[in-house]
């Protein structure tokens, strides 16, 4: 390609693009035991999580429906495959360490047990860099621990 | 506008130089700002009037009896004249200064609210911004007034015959209006606006928010009872707004806020008001955004409307060529009558990815709703990307965004 990209790339990796133009797992889940939505108002930025819990508290599967840009709609997708099979307790360390990665861009707290899946979260610490950008890629997140939280009221990313 | 001559040409180059933000970089690139309609940037004039007015003679206003505060009030209250000028506004008393445009709408649906009976109604427009939509709907739901919305069309502009049957009953008190839309750059029929409005009974009340920016108002001339508007997107200073209204109607309406400089006697029984506009003015106002506002509009002046205008269709004649020509860019709002706003979404990216990838670029556009969720639903949007232009926008600017946008497009393809 004669034109370069380079100055576009260090938020929008490829893995970015690639996840969101085609999620795997943005659709509702037919069975599920948790949901709840995201919203951030001021955007316009809108999220539905839906869980499916496994034996001995822990998420079998998750699936999202999201309106919104590339970085919210990649981070849900990445952030459903990375809970997958994970303890419901693993997922608020994660979305711990993850909220810490997008505000700073790195994660020097972050437990030994979560640098893997951390590792595959790791395209979108470059939000770090765009303040006003954190809360896409954090407003799933906070949709994943309202339903966790079984908690009635939209999850909002302020 | 009675001749058509043509104006004098802008000497951008000038222009621009009087603007020290202008000069910097973003990200490495030379700054190219396209979001002028959000806020405007300010001139060395309008720097400096503040920065001396503190170096200098600042003191609080209307209440010492000293050099420095008599000096203060003397520039705060030419801020009015100055305002009153530029509006052709009949009597410098119907110029209230408010805060921005938010403040001269609230104290609106509050004080002319107050004066409105159950039963009677609201007009609004579908383009309205969120702070000519949200006041009035408070107002309806204490006061139990009928809050109605004018449809528009699918170019964005205002549809008349269904403005004037919304009127047909004589139960709309006053019809709340933009005078030009942030979103789709539409200008309003103002003139026609209000002799339909008057002709039922109605008073009218312009968000002239973006309006003022673009062209000369005269209030006299378009018979509009209430006019609002605010310094910072003409480049002036935030934190001051005006108001203005004819003289008859502001002496009716009950006071906004209460406190001091609004009164003219005080005791425990009862408080008497301060005349016009004073009544609507209570507390320290803002001393120095008034003093930054006077600067901004002399400023303005001595460029004159005609050339700005005719500078700022350059503008948006070129942005409406260059935009339409990309692939997949669908521009939003078609109206004939517009200013310098051009809103846009592109295929296969949202507006926040192609705002922050403009931003990779030196280019700043805004995102989002724009504080006009309704007008988006229209439209069937959830968002748009919007370059909006100033007077100091260069042709060179806009083929940048085009560039830059192209780039964007099949960075996603």
């Amino acid at each position: 390609m004669s034109d370069s990209f380079d100055d576009l790339r260090d938020l929008y990796q490829e893995v970015i693009l690639d996840h969101g133009r085609h999620p795997r797992h943005g659709t509702r889940l037919a069975a599920f035991d948790a949901t709840a939505k995201g919203d951030n108002p001021m955007c316009g930025d809108r999220v539905q999580v839906w869980l499916a819990y496994g034996p001995g508290e822990t998420i079998a599967q998750a699936g999202f429906e999201a309106r919104g840009c590339a970085i919210s709609v990649a981070s849900a997708d990445l952030m459903a495959e990375t809970v997958a099979g994970r303890s419901k307790t693993d997922a608020r360390a994660l979305f711990a360490a993850f909220r810490e990665m997008a505000r700073t861009g790195t994660c020097p707290a972050c437990e030994a047990s979560l640098s893997e899946p951390l590792d595959r979260l790791a395209p979108l610490s470059g939000v770090h860099e765009y303040p006003s950008r954190v809360k896409c890629a954090t407003l799933p997140w906070h949709a994943l621990i309202a339903a966790l939280d079984g908690a009635d009221k939209e999850a909002s990313s302020e | 506008m009675n001749v058509i001559a043509k104006p004098a040409a802008l000497d951008v180059a000038a222009i621009r130089a009087q603007f020290p933000i202008l000069s910097q970089t973003v990200r490495g690139k030379p700054l190219v700002f396209l979001d002028s309609a959000a806020s405007a940037q300010k001139p060395r004039a309008v720097i400096d009037a503040m920065r001396i007015a503190m170096e200098t003679q600042y003191a609080n206003v209307h209440r010492g009896l000293h050099w420095m505060s008599e000096r203060t009030t003397e520039a705060y209250e030419a801020a009015r004249d100055a305002v009153a000028a530029l509006m052709n506004a009949g009597d410098r008393s119907e110029i209230v200064l408010t805060r921005n445009v938010t403040e001269s709408l609230n104290l609106m649906a509050h004080s002319y609210g107050s004066l409105l009976k159950p039963g009677q109604a609201v007009l609004i427009s579908g383009m309205e911004h969120h702070s000519n939509i949200v006041p009035w709907q408070m107002l309806r739901d204490r006061a139990g007034i009928e809050l109605r919305v004018c449809p528009i069309t699918d170019a964005g502009e205002l549809d008349m015959d269904a403005f004037e049957t919304l009127l047909a009953d004589g139960k709309v008190g006053l019809v709340s209006i933009t005078h030009m839309s942030n979103v789709l750059g539409t200008v309003t029929p103002a003139e026609r606006i209000v002799q339909v409005a008057h002709a039922h009974g109605a008073k009218v009340l312009f968000d002239g928010a973006q309006a003022v920016v673009h062209r000369a108002i005269d209030v006299q001339a378009l018979d509009c009872d209430f006019y609002a508007w605010t310094g910072h997107k003409l480049y002036g200073p935030t934190g001051i707004g005006v108001l203005y209204g004819k003289r008859d109607l502001l002496e009716r309406m009950p006071p906004f806020l209460g406190g001091g400089d609004m009164i003219s006697s005080v005791s425990y029984e009862r408080s008497t008001w301060a005349a016009v506009p004073h009544k609507f003015e209570a507390g320290t106002p803002p001393i120095l955004e008034g003093i930054g506002l006077k600067a901004a509009i002399d400023w303005v002046q001595a460029i004159g409307y005609d050339a700005i205008a005719a500078h700022e269709r350059s503008l948006v004649d070129h942005a409406l060529a260059r935009l339409s020509a990309i692939e997949g860019v669908h521009i939003v709002g078609r109206a004939q009558d517009r200013g310098g706003v051009v809103s846009f979404s592109l295929d296969r990216a949202h507006a926040h990815d192609v705002a922050t990838l403009l931003d990779r670029q030196g280019i700043a556009v805004r995102a989002g709703h724009h504080c006009a969720e309704p007008l988006m639903g229209r439209f069937n949007l959830d968002s748009t990307a919007r370059a909006s232009f100033g007077v100091y926008t260069t042709l060179g600017e806009i083929d940048a965004l085009a560039d830059g946008l192209d780039r964007v497009r099949t960075f996603f393809k």
